[in-house]
């Protein structure tokens, strides 16, 4: 347990230190970006992109090797990752564009056979140079065992940059996910934002591959937006949000692997994103799923005890057995069903307020109206006195006709 | 980026002669079409159209389902690729005076579940101003919050988009509209699922912006609000059927020839069209 909060203070070395800060800066560009994907409907492309990176990995092993060169040289296989993923992006580009097809269908062909084009690279980098290959799979799963001091600054560095890029483009990238056709016409190219944006996924997934691996790097693209989709109603904290839960998530899931290099790095990383996705779907206050229960509850009881003040008020008997328990709970009928004096005064102020109500929306336009639809909320606060004086003018006066 | 900015710098200069450019042409055009011919890959759905919307003047463009109405503005504005045809704003090319144009989508098209409130819409209209990076202050969000004022939505600014009603909602657009200080304003369906109060306080703001001299141009699909409302219109079904003043252009017989045999479900509203105003 000690190695572990030492890992979780930067205590356990400084290349492990190094790597934690580096998952931490990595899991900020992805969630941030990953926003964005998300807003714009096109999460699904980053995972089409990781998958794509396969290939590019496996056939740049074979080039430095067959160059003389050594295999695992990581910004060598970078590179070979990053062309093959953009070949894979321009795939899923040409089929939706020039084709009816669908962009999921167009991701799924483009993502399968990418991927299994790289599985077989591997495997014949696995029967042509036996015992040379080693590492390469941790790019499925990601990895911090024997990753190299310049390797955990090349991740830190360009991470950092991916952060700035996405900080920069943050305003062009929200109007084009909101209004695409409002984008063009002032001025912001749709096309120039969406390949800035997809340049920046790619580069996210490139840097991620050595730690969170192509399988896996998609989760921290989507979970952390989605998790801080539930916190905010503004895209720029949701945005902040998502880099703030992808970053302690990239921060967590390194140092927990530090100190258990067994476990995959990449696997650990998104299992600490899903705990804070499972968190904000279940408390967050608006959209949780707790408080949706409990604002259900609320306003089923509300309008309960409403409809049974005003059904007492017409002196109309009550089946309704939720109704009844309700009334009764709050002490505004006896048992035997008889109003108590509080059911008295709150059922002449619930047929006031319907009355006033009903004439309200009638008088004021519905611009004026202060809240929509909610007929529950007691009118008294909603409209200022000389309203209320019109409104009953207007009630008295149809009244006497 | 700095091509964008270098962008940006050119289109603040390009402003003045967009003004100048109006001044020269007063009374002309605010946006000319010619020959305009839009195709999504098989047959055309606008059909070499050349239409003509005067400055100060509000239009309606109608025209059956299909009948490439909403193609026809995106295609203006440069938001779906036009096949071929010219089209001129204030007498220049688009690109040269968008600071100048407003446009307002269709709602079907939005999602409304963007995490984004009634404010943060608006003051997407002041962000060509604020440029990409500059911040968006006090002064910013007392303009947006003015635009706000004058649809009648000024205590509705904190509001995620999606918690507005239908009419709401385009009121905000309206205002994003308005805060972009456009001459032309270019409106997809404006009124579609709309109630009929604020279909009027829409109207009244648009009327407004009329009498400052401003141009409007709105898709438009309901004919028994269309005399009462638009001074042009502009018939379409693919190719052009009519344009010009609503008393010439919105007669019977150019409806018959836009909608054919569909026109018969249409109730015309007979005291709204006096059969003697088409002889």
């Amino acid at each position: 347990m000690s190695a572990l909060t030492q890992a979780l203070t930067l205590g356990a070395g400084y290349n492990a230190a190094l790597v934690t800060v580096g998952a931490a800066l990595l899991g900020g560009a992805a969630g941030s970006v990953g926003t964005f994907m998300f807003l714009r409907k096109r999460a699904l492309v980053s995972d089409a992109l990781a998958h794509s990176t396969l290939p590019g990995i496996a056939i740049a092993f074979m080039v430095m090797v067959a160059l003389g060169g050594d295999g695992r040289n990581l910004p060598g296989l970078l590179a070979g990752s990053a062309i093959s993923a953009a070949i894979g992006l321009v795939a899923v580009d040409l089929i939706t564009r020039h084709t009816r097809l669908a962009q999921d269908a167009a991701i799924g062909a483009v993502l399968s056979v990418f991927f299994g084009f790289g599985v077989v690279c591997l495997t014949a980098i696995q029967t042509m140079t036996a015992g040379r290959q080693a590492g390469l799979e941790t790019f499925l799963l990601g990895s911090t065992a024997g990753m190299l001091y310049s390797d955990a600054l090349l991740i830190a560095a360009s991470a950092a940059l991916c952060v700035a890029g996405v900080f920069i483009l943050r305003r062009p990238m929200t109007i084009v996910a909101f209004d695409a056709g409002f984008a063009e016409t002032s001025g912001i190219s749709v096309r120039a934002v969406d390949f800035a944006m997809t340049s920046l996924v790619l580069a996210v997934t490139v840097v991620g591959l050595k730690l969170v691996g192509l399988v896996l790097i998609v989760a921290l693209l989507i979970i952390p937006p989605v998790a801080a989709r539930f916190w905010s109603e503004r895209s720029e904290r949701v945005m902040l949000l998502a880099a703030a839960f992808g970053a302690a998530s990239g921060y967590v899931g390194a140092a927990v692997s530090a100190t258990a290099p067994a476990l995959p790095t990449g696997a650990l990383i998104v299992l600490t994103a899903f705990g804070f996705f499972a968190v904000s779907i279940l408390f967050s206050p608006h959209r949780g799923v707790l408080a949706q229960i409990v604002m259900r509850r609320r306003t089923s009881v509300r309008v309960h005890r409403r409809q049974g003040l005003l059904a007492l008020a017409k002196d109309e008997p009550i089946y309704d057995r939720m109704t009844l328990a309700v009334l009764l709970r709050e002490g505004l009928v006896r048992p035997d069903g008889v109003m108590t004096e509080a059911g008295e005064a709150q059922a002449a102020h619930a047929s006031r307020d319907e009355a006033r109500w009903r004439v309200a929306a009638a008088l004021f336009e519905p611009a004026a109206l202060p809240v929509r639809g909610d007929p529950l909320i007691p009118i008294d606060g909603l409209f200022t006195d000389d309203q209320i004086a019109v409104i009953d003018a207007h009630l008295a006066g149809a009244k006497g006709a | 980026m700095l091509k964008r900015l270098a962008a940006g710098v050119a289109s603040a200069l390009n402003t003045d002669y967009g003004a100048l450019q109006a001044h020269e042409i007063e009374g002309d055009a605010a946006l000319a079409v010619r020959g305009l011919t839009v195709s999504y890959g098989g047959a055309p759905v606008v059909f070499s159209v050349d239409a003509t919307f005067p400055e100060g003047t509000m239009s309606a463009v109608i025209g059956p389902n299909g009948a490439g109405k909403s193609t026809m503005l995106k295609a203006a504005l440069g938001i779906v690729p036009r096949l071929s045809g010219k089209v001129e704003v204030f007498g220049a090319p688009f690109v040269d005076v968008r600071q100048a144009v407003a446009y307002v989508p269709q709602r079907a098209s939005v999602d409304w579940d963007f995490p984004t409130r009634a404010r943060d819409v608006v003051l997407m209209g002041l962000y060509r101003r604020v440029g990409l990076l500059g911040r968006i202050g006090a002064r910013e969000r007392a303009a947006a919050d003015a635009a706000l004022e004058r649809v009648g939505m000024s205590g509705f600014a904190e509001r995620q988009i999606g918690q507005l009603s239908g009419g709401q909602q385009q009121r905000v657009f309206l205002a994003r509209a308005l805060a972009q200080d456009a001459r032309l304003l270019l409106l997809d369906e404006p009124f579609a699922g709309v109630d009929a109060a604020t279909e009027r306080a829409i109207i009244a703001v648009l009327h407004d912006l009329k009498a400052e001299g401003r141009t409007v141009v709105a898709v438009h699909h309901d004919l028994s609000t269309v005399r009462a409302t638009f001074d042009r219109v502009l018939l379409l079904n693919v190719r052009k059927i009519a344009e010009g003043p609503t008393e010439e252009a919105f007669t019977e017989e150019n409806l018959r020839a836009a909608y054919g045999g569909k026109l018969g479900a249409l109730a015309l509203p007979a005291q709204d069209a006096p059969a003697a105003s088409l002889h």
